[in-house]
């Protein structure tokens, strides 16, 4: 148990723990006390809202794809900064510069995907 | 038996079975989903290695990033109308042959591979050697990565274009 404690993670996966409680408690909890009157008014989709139409099941336009792509790419850029963040003061002027190269071609893509109208919604 | 070792071999198996669930599933919306936890323990695995950079990465990039457009994929795909979303294997005989030549290699890695023992493992932060050698040693490809990002970018926004066009 003791290895347990001190272990560098062990913080972590208290947090994991404690998360999966306070859900699994919250779900309980809202099931067991929670009052039930099901009623054809309570089971809409949207209750007091439009009613729905069509099939939930339907292709979604490429442009939501287009945008969980940019996000990943520029998601990937942030990552390689983190590396960088914790050395900038050792390195100075040179890391500077090579991390402004490194944002200058990912910022040539952003300009591009701008240009393009890719990050218009229409 | 520890209580770590009993922890990895729960993370362990949490990562095997839902890659179990990933090929298996007919659904291909429960196999996207069932990739969550094998992401997710894939990370827990990169802890025990001692990998925490890497561990952080994998569930920045990999379950909030790779696996939302793992998703959409699924939403795109044509025979979402369908009731029975089923993912149908390519053949039999062809599966069997990559397994085969994949469990062959894998056989092979794991009887060459020296297993050292580390003594005593200390963790340790290891985003700054990471660091060190992104812009020291690596820093060609470190600059490359980023020209492959700006490719993938470009690439992403040419198709999606078109067919938004058409």
């Amino acid at each position: 148990m003791d290895d347990l404690v001190a272990h560098p993670f062990f913080p972590i996966l208290v947090l994991f723990c404690l998360a999966g409680i306070v859900v699994l408690a919250l779900l309980l909890v809202a099931q067991k006390v929670g009052p039930k009157k099901m009623d054809p008014v309570k089971a809409e989709p949207f209750e007091s809202g439009n009613p729905p139409r069509g099939d939930a099941r339907i292709r979604f336009p490429v442009k939501f794809y287009l945008v969980a792509m940019l996000f990943l790419i520029f998601d990937l850029e942030a990552v390689f900064l983190y590396p960088w963040a914790i050395l900038l003061r050792r390195l100075g002027t040179y890391g500077l510069v090579e991390m402004g190269i490194f944002l200058l071609i990912a910022a040539v893509g952003f300009l591009y995907a701008w240009k393009r109208g890719a990050l218009d919604w229409e | 038996m520890e209580i770590s070792t009993a922890i990895f071999y729960l993370v362990a198996a949490v990562t095997v079975g839902s890659a179990a669930m990933v090929a298996f599933s007919r659904n291909i919306i429960h196999s996207a989903f069932s990739l969550l936890g094998t992401f997710a323990g894939v990370a827990g695995i990169y802890v025990f290695l001692g990998a925490d950079f890497v561990a952080g990465v994998q569930v920045l990039v990999y379950v909030g990033g790779i696996l939302v457009l793992i998703l959409f994929a699924v939403m795109l795909t044509h025979r979402i109308t369908d009731v029975q979303i089923t993912n149908r294997s390519a053949g039999r005989i062809p599966g069997l042959v990559v397994v085969a030549i994949l469990f062959v290699l894998l056989v092979q890695s794991i009887g060459e591979t020296p297993w050292a023992k580390a003594k005593e493992v200390v963790y340790k932060a290891t985003t700054a050697s990471i660091g060190d050698l992104f812009l020291g040693d690596y820093l060609l490809p470190f600059e490359l990565a980023s020209l492959v990002l700006l490719a993938a970018l470009i690439g992403a926004v040419v198709l999606a274009r078109q067919e938004i066009k058409e």
